[in-house]
């Protein structure tokens, strides 16, 4: 069995604090993995060691097969795995069109083009992929309102498009659905699972919402301290005695 | 002001117009002489320039005299050694600040905000003091660089153009640079110039750079790599500021290492910021706004406040004029201090935005529509 990304013995600390400690992951191409654990656990730092934020003490990550330890932020991207931040990272300043248009861009045009006298306004083959995921997220009619000011909840769904336009092969998400509002949440997992019909995009999710964990994860891992402490199916989870200790016995009374 | 007219086109005609009906509109603002008009340009180049690097993608520079500079010291040296006119001198100016820029840009990108301010700042200075002393057999240090009648001039010499008394005298093609040639010569490079920066703002290049303003990080992670883009902005700005100051050595053909001073850094953040930085037309807003009240302030003296303020009675006379002295003459600096000031706490976003803030008010009270709020920025202008 090959796997998209494969995560083996990876550690990393902050001063005294271990904060990955022999972390062992494998993503099977196509599934929908979620990673879930208790508030600094180490999701977020596991992602980041992924895209090229941070750089582990030790242990490796291969995607597709290519070892990513070392690799510029966007050569990363362009190997085809983005990232989708826990605090939205969008372009505040710029329209709500423009900012799902330069994720589009940078899949055509590659990491640098020089292109001063080509006009903004003739891209419309980019234009036109923007407006239709922005329909998808019905966004579209806000398409030229600023971004940053839009809610909490909407500048993670654009964050979550502007990672769609560009057709990942692994898209890593960190808790896309917080601070949403249950209607939105329910949109973002219908929309999540169309994308996986349409294009059987890999997708790493983390998630405090036990809801959204259960609607789309194929398997799942639970992260404590640093330490992967099971992996398996959403019933092997559910059921077992060690997960339940650490993590869900907690939240489920939620 | 959030003008957003589509059509570059249309744009194009309305700044023509109005650039090449300086010498009429001067009229009336009393600044129809050709010298100060040929500053507004020069200046006016030199802001729309500084703006592609700091309006476009945040990032201040307060090294941008040194391209000035490096730009006159070239076209003084081409008026030297090759010919009077003036397009060798221009096109090699702007390419030689273009090479300074690759240098000094390539080693300040690696910071950014105010490390990479300080940067360029240390580059500026440590510029001015070889132009100043260090370098002196090619700047001619604290006199600076100036023609003689002995220079070589091999290409003129080539084709039998001889210099009979006093100094030579820039052309173009014969035509030559002074008086009102000279400022239409800058106003259609100045024309050209808006051209090229139009296209820039309007470009995917253009919006890339404002994405790096706004979230850098984010421009990394979605697959851009930042370093060539800011590389290429900074550069593209220090040719701009290359190109101005060849056309400083055009109209007056000497440089001299006080172009390269802080001062004049300081000068175009401050012409960007106070007409409004990021917007096509805000920068030369507030290059004329500085060169035309420059003109006007450091040229006043004890005497004439008296006679400005000759109205009043004699003790209100004496108050008025002991107030406003320290402002006038060589004291024109604390005026444009206390402008700048009054700009940036009063209206952050320039002249241009107060200018906008006034059309809203007028069209409410003439009962038209506000203009609607939060539309696309990147297009205003
Ligand atoms: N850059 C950093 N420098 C220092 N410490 C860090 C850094 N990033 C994370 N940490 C620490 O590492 C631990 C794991 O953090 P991480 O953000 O990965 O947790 P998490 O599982 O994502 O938690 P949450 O559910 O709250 O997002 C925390 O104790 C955090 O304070
Ligand atoms: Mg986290």
């Amino acid at each position: 069995m090959s796997y998209i990304l494969e995560i083996k013995g990876v550690n990393k600390t902050f001063g005294g604090l271990h904060a990955l400690a022999d972390v062992n992951l494998q993503i099977e191409e196509g599934e929908t993995h979620a990673i879930i654990g208790p508030n600094g656990a180490g999701k977020s730092t596991l992602l980041n060691c992924c895209i090229g934020r941070l750089i582990p003490d030790s242990g490796s990550v291969t995607f597709n097969g290519k070892n990513m330890i070392g690799m510029e932020a966007h050569d990363i991207n362009h190997a085809g795995m983005v990232r989708v931040f826990q605090t939205p990272e969008i372009f505040p300043d710029l329209s709500i069109l423009d900012n799902v248009m330069i994720p589009a861009l940078a899949k055509r045009d590659g990491t640098f083009t020089f292109n001063p006298f080509k006009k903004m306004a003739d891209q419309h083959d980019i234009h036109d992929e923007a407006m239709s995921i922005l329909r998808d997220f019905s966004l579209d009619d806000f398409a030229d309102h600023i971004a940053s000011s839009m809610s909490r909840g909407n500048k993670r769904r654009l964050e979550l498009a502007m990672g769609l336009i560009q057709h990942p092969s692994l898209l890593l998400l960190d808790e896309p659905t917080a601070g949403m509002a249950r209607h939105d949440t329910n949109n973002t997992i219908e929309l999540l699972k169309e994308m996986k019909r349409q294009h059987g995009t890999t997708k790493v999710i983390i998630e405090h919402d036990m809801h959204v964990v259960f609607s789309l994860a194929d398997r799942i891992s639970v992260l404590a301290r640093g330490h992967i402490i099971a992996t398996g199916t959403p019933d092997d989870i559910r059921n077992d005695p060690k997960v339940k200790e650490a993590y869900l016995g907690e939240s489920e009374d939620e | 002001m959030k003008i957003s007219i589509k059509s570059n086109l249309i744009i194009m005609l309305i700044f023509i117009t109005i650039v090449l009906s300086a010498p009429i509109w001067g009229k009336v603002i009393g600044a129809a002489y050709p010298d100060l008009l040929q500053k507004f340009a020069i200046f006016a180049l030199f802001a729309i320039g500084f703006n592609i690097l700091f309006g476009l993608t945040g990032y201040l520079s307060f090294g941008h005299a040194t391209f000035l500079g490096v730009g006159s010291y070239t076209a003084v040296w081409m008026f030297k050694l090759f010919s009077m006119n003036v397009l060798p001198a221009i096109i090699l100016g702007t390419l030689m600040s273009g090479v300074f820029a690759y240098i000094i840009g390539y080693l300040s990108l690696r910071r950014s905000g105010i490390y990479f301010s300080i940067l360029t700042l240390a580059f500026a200075q440590m510029a001015y003091s070889l132009a100043y002393s260090v370098l002196t057999p090619i700047t001619n240090g604290e006199t600076g660089l100036q023609l003689s009648q002995q220079d070589p001039r091999y290409l003129d010499a080539l084709f039998g153009v001889a210099v009979s008394d006093g100094l030579p005298s820039t052309n173009f093609f014969g035509l030559s640079m002074s008086g009102y040639s000279g400022f239409y010569f800058c106003a259609v490079i100045l024309i050209i110039g808006f051209y090229v920066s139009l296209k820039i703002f309007r470009s995917p290049y253009g919006l890339k750079l404002t994405a790096i303003k706004s979230n850098q990080k984010r421009m990394k992670y979605t697959g851009f790599n930042t370093r060539p883009y800011l590389l290429s902005a900074f550069m593209i700005s220090g040719m701009y500021a290359g190109l101005a100051g060849s056309l400083m050595a055009v109209t007056d053909p000497l440089a001299g290492a006080e172009r390269m001073q802080w001062t004049a850094s300081g000068e175009v953040v401050l012409m960007t910021i106070l007409g409004g930085a990021g917007t096509l037309i805000g920068p030369i807003l507030g290059a004329v706004i500085i060169k035309y009240f420059e003109n006007i302030f450091s040229a006043l003296n004890t005497a004439e406040l008296h006679s400005i303020f000759s109205f009043m009675p004699k003790f209100m006379e004496n108050i008025f004029v002991f107030i406003t002295n320290p402002f006038v003459g060589d004291g024109w600096h604390l005026m444009l201090g206390v402008l700048f000031m009054l700009v940036v706490i009063f209206l952050p976003g320039g002249v241009l935005e107060g200018l906008g803030k006034v059309t809203n008010l007028f069209k409410r009270i003439l009962g038209f529509k506000s203009t609607k709020q939060g539309a696309s920025k990147g297009e205003s202008s």
